[in-house]
């Protein structure tokens, strides 16, 4: 006799993208339930204080719920956020300090071990998040000297964490660019290496981009239709800080005394190496903003926006080339790793991964029947990758979710 | 609106189709690159490149090329090939002007002409041990390309971005490389 509770349906992960599938599983009413190893927003409300979303309040929409503050311009901080999800789950069959330990496949259904007994199930809805981990390359890291303190975007919290000296922050995401100000700001030599990135002004034409993204179709571009669906899945985050201040760009960061240099590539003889492509990373984004600016003036002109001047932002100033880098003394004494995320499904026992051990899904539907996963970076339009997205793609899993239960019914 | 088929004499659909049979088979992705170099006289030296390894296994390049190396008349030598560095160059010139004509390919869009010159500042107190604060290598790469075909600039200059970004020797000549020597 098989143990353990049932449900139809076990959601893992009471983030934004859980809560918004339990809330139209719970509208279709499919019995289902909300694992959740801490509480409601486990993620954000560890995230460093002066983390900021990079959409703007009015976007922070989910099922059911719409932002009704006093502030829909302004960039709710990770707190603000965590708080706003916790109110948002508070009618959630969610069982919080519920720890999964392994999922896995029975001759009908999954089987859900968690740190507080077993559950049995037909579909698993997998809403762990895609930024569980800080991904840092390992052999690169390998290399850098003993000493050398090393963090990542995801354990940096402020500039004090740090040893006194300079600092090589790795990557010109929204995280690298974002966390590279603020250590400059405090004061120490920064060098922020660069690779590819992507470049968008905060606001253009008197409008937030989010608004022109969201309003022009951008954020709808569905990923089948993307010419290279690998890179699309794999660009870093847009270069934006939740703040309706100056724009946070290279030339930016140039001005506030930012050392900026070409991809981190290794080490020798005690040095760090930067590539000689920076002028390249910077051309690749500059050109790839242009054909953005691009298609919205396009679309504002057949859609007659009232909109400011089409002033572009100026070319990226590439500075003479830096090649290498000394660590220690008055050298690089610490690196901030901003490197990107992944996922964590270290408990998913079943074979739905790629060689690099990444989950194959369509959409977020994977190929072992009733196993979902939800929040994943352009999981089926841009839009996914923000928290705006989880709705709609919460609601297509649910239709396919609730077909399946029909034919086996 | 072109009706015309765009043709750069890139087959791009064996490149794409390469990349889908490398994600069902990774393995068949491991390549490597062969070239011999003889001494013949004074810096004269003659290079073959004959045979590579790829898809799984041993291959050979239709035509046995052979490639003389020396320096200029200048250098007190003979003249009999071109330089080393002048390799490089002829090296990246290719690679990126390869890509220039595969990238085109694929975006659909007609190549007319296209010429690089590639220069490349090198300072001889390194090579000769003269000033050990100056490296052996070039202080600087430039390649300037005049294209002429049918996309406007910025198309242009987003295919000439993308081909670097792709290209091998871009990338050997831009980031660090371990290199072993021996004797056997």
């Amino acid at each position: 006799m098989p143990s353990g509770q049932r449900t139809t349906t076990v959601i893992v992960g009471a983030g934004q993208s859980g809560l918004a599938m339990s809330r139209h599983l719970a509208d279709r009413s499919v019995d289902h339930v909300v694992l959740e190893r801490g509480v409601v927003a486990n993620s954000w409300r560890s995230r460093r204080a002066s983390l900021r979303l990079l959409t703007p309040n009015w976007m922070t929409r989910l099922p059911g719920f719409a932002y009704t503050g006093p502030d829909p311009d302004g960039y709710l901080s990770a707190p603000q956020l965590a708080r706003l999800i916790s109110g948002y789950g508070e009618a959630a069959p969610v069982l919080t300090g519920t720890s999964v330990t392994s999922v896995r496949r029975q001759a009908t259904g999954y089987l859900v071990d968690t740190d507080q007994g077993p559950w049995r199930t037909s579909s698993v809805v997998v809403a762990t998040g895609a930024a569980a981990l800080a991904s840092v390359p390992a052999g690169l890291a390998a290399q850098v000297p003993a000493g050398v303190v090393s963090r990542t975007a995801a354990d940096y919290r402020v500039p004090s964490d740090l040893p006194p000296g300079g600092v090589l922050v790795v990557g010109a995401s929204a995280s690298g660019v974002q966390i590279a100000a603020e250590l400059r700001r405090s004061g120490r030599p920064v060098t922020l290496a660069v690779g590819e990135h992507v470049r968008v002004p905060r606001r253009y034409r008197g409008r937030d981009i989010l608004w022109w993204m969201d309003a022009a179709g951008v954020l709808d571009d569905r990923f089948e239709d993307q010419p290279d669906p690998e890179r699309a899945r794999n660009l870093p985050s847009m270069q934006l800080v939740g703040s309706a201040g100056d724009p946070l760009d290279l030339n930016a960061l140039n001005h506030l005394g930012v050392r900026l240099v070409g991809r981190f590539a290794g080490v020798r003889d005690g040095c760090a190496q930067f590539a000689g492509s920076l002028a390249n990373v910077c051309a690749l984004a500059d050109l790839k903003l242009g054909r953005l600016l691009d298609r919205i003036d396009g679309w504002a002109a057949r859609a007659s926006v009232e909109a400011g001047r089409p002033d572009r932002p100026p070319p990226t100033l590439v500075p003479a080339p830096v090649l290498s880098a000394p660590f220690g003394g008055d050298g690089i004494r610490s690196i901030v790793w901003a490197t990107g995320f992944r996922p964590d499904l270290s408990w998913l026992d079943v074979d739905v991964f790629d060689r690099r051990g990444r989950v194959v899904h369509d959409g977020g539907v994977t190929a072992a029947p009733g196993l979902y996963v939800l929040g994943m970076p352009f999981q089926r339009t841009r839009r996914s990758t923000l928290i705006d997205g989880a709705g709609a793609d919460a609601r297509e899993l649910t239709e396919r979710l609730t077909r399946r239960l029909v034919l086996a019914a | 609106m072109t009706t015309s088929v765009v043709d750069n004499g890139v087959n791009v659909e064996a490149l794409l189709g390469a990349r889908t049979a490398f994600a069902d088979a990774p393995q068949i992705a491991q390549f490597q690159w062969r070239s011999t170099v003889s001494w013949i006289k004074g810096t004269h030296s003659r290079a073959g490149v004959e045979t590579f390894f790829g898809f799984a296994e041993e291959q050979r390049h239709s035509t046995d090329f052979s490639f003389d190396i020396d320096h200029p008349l200048q250098f007190a030598a003979q003249d009999k090939g071109i330089t080393p560095v002048e390799y490089v160059l002829v090296a990246l010139g290719g690679c990126l002007t390869a890509g220039i004509a595969a990238v085109a390919q694929q975006r659909g869009i007609q190549l007319r002409s296209v010429h690089a010159t590639v220069s490349a500042e090198m300072d001889l107190h390194g090579i000769l041990g003269a000033d050990p604060d100056v490296r052996n290598g070039f202080s600087g790469v430039r390649v300037e390309y005049r294209i002429d075909a049918e996309a406007d600039r910025q198309e242009i200059e987003a295919i000439v971005a993308q081909s670097q970004k792709r290209s091998a020797v871009f990338d050997i000549l831009t980031n660090p490389t371990a290199v072993t020597v021996s004797v056997v």
